[in-house]
């Protein structure tokens, strides 16, 4: 067959030419391989081409010009010159640093509270659900399609002051603990910290539940069946089994929380007061309102310089061919 | 003793349930609230009934005409994004090359990065080409954060594929051409199919990128942050019920009709 002879030499080999290296080991083994569509050597190149410019144009060029116009200095009227002003970013963390803190604070206590509320509703899914996983899956995920922005400002109904749910917990006196750390303040919990770790918590929560329900969803049941022959209680079987299987949905359901609510400024916006601005507010009225551009630049690039460490991190620990 | 042992086994439907009860809340106060009938500039706090927001959901100036711009800019999104993503998605699902861990933390560094970052440094980048902010830097920048999402679905799809069939498809002299188009793309087509939707709902939704980047361009969600400073009307709710249910109807209609299709197979 021409086929075969026209298959490509390196470098663009085939996947299945080096096991070790086969993303995902194919769930058919034994099965050889072959090229779909033998093209040239450089097909996948080709392919790749469209995307992968327009992420280099659209995506990695901002960020070093973002990098460029944080070392510059100069007025709107007057223009921008690169400077190499690095005292920009001395003052902007000097300036900007309780926000910076509260924003980790708030993103990690709302992954926490993601993990804690959805690890119950992920093991739901996955185990309990039986017929009516299907429904339950759709429901996790239908309530995308309002915007989130609407679904946002709900919560401003259900924790309006005097309502039945700041009620009930004024009246189980949770507001004298929580006001007691500093997370709400007298009888409200509109404008408080509290407000926005809730908000926080509500909108990526789902982020937390898909990736935890999937490496669930993964373990084989006969191994809870078996620790239970060998008389493990059932909280030793999650302790010993259950809850090392799923880490890989507990990594990537933290990181997919945690990422995307330490740059959120939606929600501190709208549930909170001038007391809760997070660094994504700052970002957002210096870009915006300020225009102060090497200031808001320079907060910019720390955030991502910040979160392009973790990424590494996790990276370094887990490859990247899992990561797409 | 034995309500005690029943409850702690039940314990973790509870907990699931309550979780699920709590993530739908808030859909239940935008569908309840879609019929009150506000005194005053905001819609918080229930006054009474009135379906007079239903009767007429364009009554806001504005409202109809960002719902128009945002379906625009997300139909176009997703029909970028689905192609670039397809073809990015089948050059790392079929073929080896130097550099493809570079490309795998390129796809991914976009969906790691908190939107407020990217929008920055993509207004910077605009700033300083003097490009006209509007519709066209929306939708470059919409094009851009959906990509990654298509080629993680499809991806996935790809990879999952019986390559026998290819290889049956070729045994029975198909040529590269037809083999794509007759075998490889109709087994890939829920991947892609479930990319595009992702996108489409990415897009449609996205406010932090899009407040960045329009300039004086209102999408819907643009529409809803306005009011949200100015006075919230009802027929923010209507719409935002009317998409939920309509959602959830596709979806089981999808569902049974996938259900009837394998009951008719036997």
């Amino acid at each position: 067959m021409t086929m075969l002879t026209k298959a490509p030499p390196p470098p663009a080999r085939f996947l299945d030419e080096d096991p070790d290296e086969r993303p995902g080991a194919g769930p058919y083994p034994g099965v050889e391989r072959l090229p779909a569509r033998a093209g040239g050597r450089f097909t996948p190149y080709w392919l790749l081409l469209p995307g992968i410019l327009w992420l280099l144009v659209f995506f990695l060029l901002p960020m070093v010009y973002q990098a460029s116009t944080s070392v510059q200095t100069g007025s709107l009227e007057d223009g921008y010159r690169v400077t190499w002003h690095f005292a920009t970013y001395w003052d902007a963390l000097s300036t900007y640093w309780p926000q910076f803190l509260r924003s980790v604070l708030y993103a990690g206590s709302a992954t926490v509270l993601c993990l804690l509320l959805g690890y119950p509703l992920a093991y739901l899914i996955a185990f309990r659900a039986g017929r009516w996983r299907g429904l339950v899956l759709v429901l996790v995920v239908a309530p995308f399609f309002t915007s989130f922005l609407i679904r946002t400002l709900a919560w401003k109904t259900i924790l309006a002051d005097g309502g039945p749910v700041v009620g009930a917990l004024n009246a189980l006196h949770v507001l004298d603990v929580t006001g007691w750390l500093g997370l709400t303040a007298g009888e409200r919990v509109l404008a408080t910290p509290l407000a926005v770790v809730c908000g926080l918590t509500y909108n990526f929560l789902p982020f937390m539940v898909l990736p935890l329900y999937t490496s669930l969803e993964r373990i084989d049941g006969r191994l809870h069946e078996a620790a239970g022959d060998l008389y493990a209680t059932p909280f030793t079987t999650f302790r010993r089994i259950t809850l090392p299987l799923s880490m890989p949905g507990v990594v990537s359901g933290t990181l997919l929380t945690f990422i995307p609510a330490v740059g959120d400024y939606v929600n501190a916006d709208l549930l909170g007061s001038t007391d809760t601005r997070m660094i994504g507010n700052v970002i957002q009225t210096q870009f915006l309102r300020v225009l102060d551009y090497p200031t808001a630049a320079a907060l910019s690039f720390l955030l991502m310089a910040a979160i392009l460490l973790v990424v590494t991190l996790y990276i370094r620990r887990a490859g990247t061919e899992d990561l797409v | 003793m034995a309500l005690l042992h029943r409850l702690r086994r039940h314990l973790v439907v509870l907990a699931g349930l309550l979780t699920l009860g709590f993530l739908l809340l808030p859909n239940l106060v935008v569908t309840v609230f879609s019929f009150n009938d506000p005194k005053g500039r905001f819609n918080y706090t229930w006054q009474g009934f009135s379906a007079d927001a239903w009767r007429d959901p364009c009554g806001v100036s504005g409202l109809c005409g960002s719902l128009a711009v945002s379906l625009q800019i997300a139909l176009w999104a997703t029909l970028g994004a689905t192609v670039l993503g397809t073809m990015t998605a089948f050059a790392l699902a079929r073929y080896r090359f130097r550099a493809r861990g570079a490309v795998n933390s390129l796809v991914f560094l976009p969906m790691a990065m908190p939107e407020a970052v990217m929008a920055a440094s993509l207004l910077t980048l605009f700033l300083n080409l003097g490009a006209e902010l509007g519709f066209w830097t929306i939708l470059i920048a919409h094009v851009m954060f959906c990509l990654s999402f298509v080629v993680v679905a499809v991806k996935a799809r790809v990879m999952s594929m019986d390559p026998r069939l290819e290889e049956a498809a070729r045994d029975l002299y198909a040529g590269p051409a037809q083999t794509f188009l007759r075998v490889t793309l109709p087994i890939a087509a829920p991947g892609i199919g479930a990319g595009a939707l992702l996108a489409f709902a990415l897009s449609f939704d996205d406010f932090v990128i899009t407040n960045f980047t329009a300039g004086s361009t209102v999408t819907f969600p643009m529409f809803v942050w306005g009011s949200a400073q100015r006075g919230t009307p009802v027929q923010i709710n209507v719409v935002g019920t009317a998409m939920f249910a309509l959602a959830v109807l596709v979806v089981l209609a999808g569902t049974a009709g996938a259900n009837r299709r394998r009951k008719l197979r036997g």
